[in-house]
């Protein structure tokens, strides 16, 4: 009940925050008839019907997780932007192994296993990426070659 | 005569031994994304295209290869349902009912030879349907002016909107979202930023891959880490594998209707093949009344759903095809592969690149041949496969999807947006909002809004134009039926449970 409430009412303020938003955007001189806004702004009101009715009639609530498994899955987030952030600075195989590694352990936690996985998706992921398919991708931080060089 | 000409310029094209090789390796990988629980055709087809788009194919190559996957993926799901009472993807759900109460039987390499025959029936009658009816649908599609396309894109939210969730409002706020992320981005009209906040990120829009991927391919994993990997059971052995004649001989009627019946239910556009699954099981079980024993094993249990699935799959591209409007979530991201290869889906693709359409059509006719033969006596192969654990399985996919969208744009940005979504799809299907409507806003978003302002232009701004033609009308009509209409019969068509043990 209460999930699906504060869903709908999230929906609601971001729909009117939304309308709110395309009645800011610019029209130039070449407009048509419909113009820039209209579609948003009509997009924006179904959806605040949506979040009114989801508000007034929720369906039952789900299960969600709780305590260990709610910092599993915060901490696969932070990895996961930690690893969006570290892939162009760090080179491929470091992050790599380090992420899924992480993502194994959440899923099945087993140290020796995990660490296992990760290594060895980072290094045979890396072999069919750049001789298999050809992508550009760099094993290690470009600077550490760069002094020896 | 006209077909013929058409097929052998389409064999021409596919029968090049490089787009052979293509076929059969998209059949290999597809097979193995189907079989894998967790990895269905959405999510599989989803995180290989960016890579296959870095890979630098060109557009009928690309197309043959995941067009492939997408009916390996089609044919793999079984393998799974069938082992382990697990579908590998939704539209497979309902072969777990009597194929693994067979497979518990000890009848489990029957149920797969058998199921993979029925596939191949199913996929193939369909791509006959496709190169038969596709061709007409695009004449009739060039009567489409703008307002019968604001209709028709409308109708696709309606009906998928309708079929893919319990509760309207819910489906309807999820096609909300994905329209809303559409309009990021310049305006195609003014040239002007709308719902940038002056980030230069934004200026482009957000592509869709990044949306796919995440909500698909990142989303799951959330899942997996939520339930530890639970799902992952130990299934029922595999002795000998044999083709088992008899049951192939007594099902094949079965097989012939499920395949109508499954095409039928993929052209609608939004039903797809989990309706399509669906409908086929439920007409063969009234069809073979109560002493049919469907449901405890039996092999029209297993035969009709996976020749409906694999039909409905084949419906599924005539929309998407001739209309550009897809008829399921994976048809979705099929549509949104053409979109990155700059192929325009529509009544000119059959006029303009006839080698990219018939070139597909042939190169489905030899993927089903392929995944055949292959499905057949390398079954035992794909089961080796599916006993990767989720401890590896879920890093790598999350992995494949990091390198794919990375490759995409070389921006950390991107990737930071694939982990929003990631979080935003599992919270949306923890709600019981169905995340392909989304994805069908942000691949159509853009198009619908073109095809309301050139109507207006056209109309000089009286909407009564959008009205004004009997196509339109009708199509208005449809969509107002296809969102209501599942709530009266959501009495009678409820799925039944899945076997327990």
């Amino acid at each position: 009940m209460i999930s699906d409430r504060i869903f709908g009412l999230v929906v609601t303020l971001a729909a009117l925050a939304f309308i709110a938003s395309a009645t800011q955007v610019q029209t130039s001189f070449l407009s048509d008839p419909v113009g820039p806004k209209a579609f948003p702004m009509m997009i924006g009101a179904v959806a605040v019907i949506c979040g009114i009715f989801m508000i007034l009639k929720p369906d039952p609530d789900p299960t969600w997780p709780v305590g260990k498994t709610l910092l599993a899955l915060m901490v696969a987030v932070a990895v996961l932007v930690g690893y969006a952030y570290s892939l162009k600075p760090l080179g491929f195989l470091i992050p790599t192994a380090i992420t899924a590694a992480i993502l194994s352990y959440q899923i099945s936690p087993k140290a020796l296993q995990a660490i296992l996985a990760g290594l060895g998706l980072s290094i045979g992921l890396f072999l069919v990426f750049k001789y298999a398919l050809g992508l550009g991708l760099f094993p290690f931080p470009k600077t550490w070659f760069a002094a020896a060089s | 005569m006209e077909i013929l000409n058409n097929l052998a310029l389409g064999f021409s094209i596919a029968l090049s031994p490089y787009t052979l090789m293509l076929a059969v390796v998209g059949c290999f990988i597809g097979t193995i994304i189907g079989a894998l629980p967790g990895l269905g055709p959405s999510n599989g087809v989803a995180i290989l295209i960016p890579i296959t788009f870095t890979l630098g194919l060109d557009a009928t190559s690309a197309l043959v290869l995941m067009t492939s996957v997408y009916y390996g993926a089609m044919y793999g799901g079984r393998i799974s349902s069938i082992l382990l009472n697990i579908p590998g993807d939704e539209p497979a759900l309902m072969t777990t009912l009597d194929g693994y109460p067979m497979a518990k039987q000890g009848k489990a390499g029957n149920a797969l030879v058998l199921s993979g025959v029925a596939s191949f029936v199913g996929a193939f009658l369909a791509t006959i349907g496709l190169l038969l009816l596709a061709p007409i649908l695009a004449r009739v599609a060039y009567l489409f002016g703008p307002a019968e396309y604001f209709a028709l894109y409308l109708l696709a939210f309606c009906t998928l909107g309708g079929m893919a969730s319990n509760n309207q409002a819910k489906a309807a706020i999820a096609s909300c979202i994905g329209l809303g992320i559409a309009m990021i981005g310049l305006d195609n009209n003014s040239g002007l930023p709308r719902f940038t906040f002056g980030n230069l990120h934004l200026m482009d829009g957000i592509d869709f891959l990044v949306a796919i991927v995440g909500l698909f391919a990142i989303a799951e994993v959330f899942f997996f880490i939520e339930g530890h990997g639970k799902s992952s059971s130990i299934g029922v052995k595999l002795d000998k594998v044999t083709v088992p004649w008899r049951e192939i001989y007594i099902t094949r009627w079965t097989m012939l209707r499920a395949s109508a019946v499954g095409f039928v239910a993929g052209i609608l556009p939004g039903a797809g093949a989990s309706l399509g699954s669906f409908l086929a099981y439920m007409s063969e079980k009234s069809i073979a009344g109560k002493d049919g024993g469907f449901g405890t094993g039996v092999p029209k249990g297993v035969a009709a759903p996976e020749a409906g699935n694999n039909a409905a799959a084949g419906g599924a591209l005539v929309p998407m095809l001739t209309l550009g409007v897809p008829g399921s979530g994976t048809t979705a991201v099929l549509l949104a592969l053409l979109m990155t290869l700059n192929i325009t889906p529509g009544p000119t693709l059959f006029t303009d690149r006839p080698e990219v359409v018939w070139g597909l059509i042939a190169s489905l006719l030899i993927a089903n041949v392929v995944l055949l033969l292959m499905n057949v006596p390398m079954v035992k192969v794909f089961v080796r496969i599916l006993q990767v654990p989720a401890w590896v399985l879920l890093p790598g996919v999350t992995m494949v999807s990091f390198v794919g969208i990375y490759s995409l744009s070389g921006s950390y940005f991107d990737l930071l947006l694939m982990v929003a979504f990631g979080v935003l799809g599992y919270v949306l299907r923890k709600l019981d909002v169905p995340t392909v409507p989304v994805i069908l806003g942000i691949l159509l978003g853009r198009h619908m809004e073109d095809a309301l302002r050139r109507a207006m232009v056209i109309a000089d701004g009286d909407l009564m134009y959008l009205f004004s033609s009997s196509i339109s009308i009708g199509l208005w009509i449809a969509a107002v039926a296809g969102f209501v209409a599942p709530t009266f019969l959501r009495g009678v068509l409820t799925k039944p449970q899945r076997v327990t043990d």
